[in-house]
């Protein structure tokens, strides 16, 4: 495997990375740049969009063209990006709370849509950037600082909701598993079609520190325990399954087709259309199709003596 | 060279807004603005730009925000519940300074409110609806043809100004159909985003060296690809996060001034009949032109009566108004909600003249009539004008 010069990916003037000692977030990064290395795509090529949280500051260490927007809206915005330029790499990167909880809507009806986006979705089980609150992703019983005996809310399992969606590529990894997390990633970017790589990461300072965990070793191993590979998983019973992470590539559609290539046809079928701006846009207006209008009868339509933006208006 | 065509004003907003160089729509329907993503469902395909429905309205003006920042003009639409979910990302556009045209048919309020009813209250949500200090540009045009013109205006401030517009139209207008002049995009003045002028290394987003720090499309049509980072949290240059007090102050106040410096190129307006007035009635968008019918008719009684009609909203004008105070002798404001931008102008003209107002939200237009009562005397308060037929048509009400 050849050398990764991963400061090639970065903007290494913003260094050190902002996380705290023991965060999972800095392995994911390094896993997400390996995957683009590896499949060898040029930074111009590559937008990232993320929300706000800790997990969401990403965007500002990759140098592809980057934005970071309001907090759950990283993947509307993507969707903008995406539906523009439909030949560019569009990725988002986010939290539980970016992503599942306040940008749900916005995650479920991309999933569907299956527009052509990765999302890697960073679940460590709280609001890391505002000091621990309890998620959509806490599993029950679970401290957090609002959560102080333990969260009452049962969780949302954001892989089984994506496939139900419809999303066309899902995997779950942990963070503390660096290769197959990066192989997941990677298939994921290739993927046609909407994907999540769902990773279950470490938060030591927040989450860690509430549930008697905060030493990252600890809670890594903690964490790891949870996880169980798909293969093993389906000899397993669902009790033995309770509480347990599957992971691995989970769903995979290659047939349902993707957003922008839905988009294409409907253009081709449009623009075989005879109307006016199927006409214009595609150069088939004709010299008759147009029809000369003087002042006078402007005036009886705009009545009014004020500027318009007509270019011969004034010279009328 | 364009086309002649019957629209109403939400049909002739949407085909402006194609005229305009629109790349991007994204919205979520609502009553009573639906036609203008009906109309571009249609037509955008033609152009072979892309058109989205979105799955709310956050989402929509999100999606809007990432199409425009890449470089491509973006318009959203919605009516009052809608605006107040866009308004969070109102002001990222602000912050970020990102090109966007956001179209809201005002209908009656607060909440679900009137869905299919008129009104004119979102003035002061468009002015102050997101938080924090920020600039902001309304217009509100008063029928189907000055809202094409109004349209396209609305596009070519957004992208001179790096700024989110406003175009405020209501469920009158945006269902009163007119003939209108479509022209073609030749024919028209359009503003394209300043390009940047330094190569792609040398760039910063919000650089201290301009007024307007030029926006750069992430991939220019030479091939160029312009790679950088932009935060909806308070920057610096580079667009990284900032706390540094001066960076914070500095760019706050550019936000406000990039606007103000430049307010003669913003304001519009008219005077009609104003030369001698006596009163001058201040009535903007579809009730403007209720006004102009009841000064038509004053001036047959020998009243003398004129209206400044703002077609800017936002910035005030604070300076027309003001002059108003030496040339008349009295106002009245005229608006569909229960006094909004009265209170700007009262603000303005600081009691030196009296000021009344005919003030409505009943979700019904104001009549003429209704006007020039008040023209008449306006002491007197003016009622809601109808018989009791047509009271009875609208059935239910205790
Ligand atoms: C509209 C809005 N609500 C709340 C916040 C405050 N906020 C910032 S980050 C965050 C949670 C982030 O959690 P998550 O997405 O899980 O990311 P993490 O920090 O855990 O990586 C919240 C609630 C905000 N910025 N905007
Ligand atoms: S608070 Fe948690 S998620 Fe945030 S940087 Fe620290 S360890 Fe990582
Ligand atoms: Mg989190």
């Amino acid at each position: 495997m050849a050398k990764v010069n991963y400061a090639n990916y970065l903007r290494m003037e913003k260094m050190p990375l902002y996380w705290c000692p023991g965060c999972g977030d800095g392995i994911v990064l390094k896993a997400y740049i390996e995957a683009i290395d590896e499949l060898g795509w040029d930074k111009n090529d590559c937008v990232m969009t993320s929300g706000i949280g800790c997990a969401a500051r990403v965007t500002g260490y990759v140098d592809f063209h980057t934005l970071h927007t309001l907090h759950g809206r990283a993947i509307a915005t993507a969707v903008g990006i995406k539906m523009c330029h439909p030949d560019k790499h569009v990725f988002v990167f986010g939290g539980d709370g970016d992503i599942a909880h306040i940008g749900g809507n916005h995650f479920l009806h991309a999933a569907r849509r299956n527009i052509d986006i990765t999302v890697v979705f960073i679940d460590n089980w709280n609001y890391g950037m505002t000091g621990g609150q309890h998620s959509c992703t806490t599993p029950l019983g679970v401290r957090e600082s609002t959560a102080p005996r333990g969260s009452y809310e049962p969780p949302i399992d954001a892989a089984s909701a994506a496939i139900g969606a419809g999303a066309t590529f899902v995997a779950r990894a942990f963070a503390g598993d660096e290769l197959r997390l990066k192989r997941y990633i990677k298939e994921g970017l290739v993927h046609h079609g909407f994907s999540i790589i769902d990773v279950l990461c470490p938060c030591p300072v927040n989450f860690g520190r509430r549930n008697k965990l905060g030493d990252p070793v600890k809670l890594m191993n903690y964490l790891k325990s949870l996880c169980v590979p798909k293969e093993k998983a389906e000899k397993m019973s669902p009790e033995e399954l309770e509480g347990k992470y599957v992971t691995g590539i989970l769903h995979v559609d290659d047939k349902k087709i993707e957003l922008t290539d839905s988009y294409k046809n409907l253009v081709a079928k449009a623009q075989a259309s005879d109307e006016y701006w199927a006409r214009y846009a595609t150069g088939r207006l004709k010299e008759e199709d147009k029809y000369p209008i003087t002042r006078e009868e402007l005036k009886g339509l705009y009545p009014y003596d004020v500027e318009t933006p007509l270019k011969k208006w004034k010279k009328l | 060279m364009g086309r002649i065509a019957f629209l109403d004003a939400n049909a002739a907003v949407a085909e402006a807004a194609v005229i305009a160089g629109c790349g991007f729509y994204a919205g979520y329907p609502i009553t009573p603005s639906s036609e203008v993503p009906e109309t571009l469902a249609k037509i955008m395909p033609e152009r072979g730009v892309p058109f989205i429905m979105m799955e709310d309205e956050i989402a929509s003006i999100n999606a809007c925000i990432g199409a425009s920042a890449s470089g491509v003009k973006a318009m959203t639409c919605t009516s009052g519940p809608g605006l107040s979910l866009k308004q969070e990302a109102l002001g990222e556009a602000c912050i970020m300074e990102i090109p966007l045209v956001l179209v809201d048919v005002m209908r009656g309020g607060p909440s679900t409110g009137l869905p299919t009813r008129p009104s004119q209250a979102d003035i002061m949500q468009a002015r102050w609806g997101t938080h924090g200090d920020h600039p902001i540009i309304a217009i509100s045009p008063c029928n189907a043809q000055e809202a094409i013109f109004e349209t396209i205006r609305a596009f070519n401030l957004a992208e001179k100004f790096r700024q989110p517009v406003y175009i405020l139209t209501d469920g009158l207008l945006s269902h009163l159909h007119a003939k209108v002049y479509l022209p073609d995009p030749e024919e028209v003045e359009i503003v394209e985003r300043a390009a940047p002028t330094v190569p792609p290394e040398e760039y910063y987003p919000f650089d201290y060296n301009y007024e307007i720090p030029p926006l750069a499309p992430w991939w220019t049509k030479d091939g160029k690809s312009y790679r950088y980072h932009m935060s909806s949290l308070n920057h610096d240059k580079t667009g990284f996060p900032t706390v540094v007090p001066p960076f914070i102050q500095w760019q706050e106040k550019r936000l406000i001034s990039k606007i103000m410096n430049h307010i003669d190129e913003i304001e519009k307006f008219e005077y009609y009949k104003m030369d001698d007035a006596e009163t001058c009635v201040i009535a903007y968008g579809s009730v403007a032109e209720a006004a102009r019918v009841a000064i038509d008719e004053a001036r047959k009684a020998g009243i003398k009566v004129g209206m400044f009609r703002p077609i800017t909203i936002w910035p005030f004008a604070e300076k027309q108004i003001r002059d108003l105070r030496e040339k008349v002798k009295r106002i009245i404001v005229v608006e569909m909600n229960l006094g909004q931008y009265i209170l700007e102008v009262q603000r303005a003209v600081a009691e030196k003249i009296p000021i009344y107002g005919v003030l409505q939200a009943a979700g019904i237009p104001i009549r003429p009539i209704q006007i020039l009562e008040k023209i008449k005397n306006p002491e007197k308060s003016v009622e809601i004008c109808m018989t009791e037929e047509e009271l009875k048509k609208f059935g239910g009400g205790e």
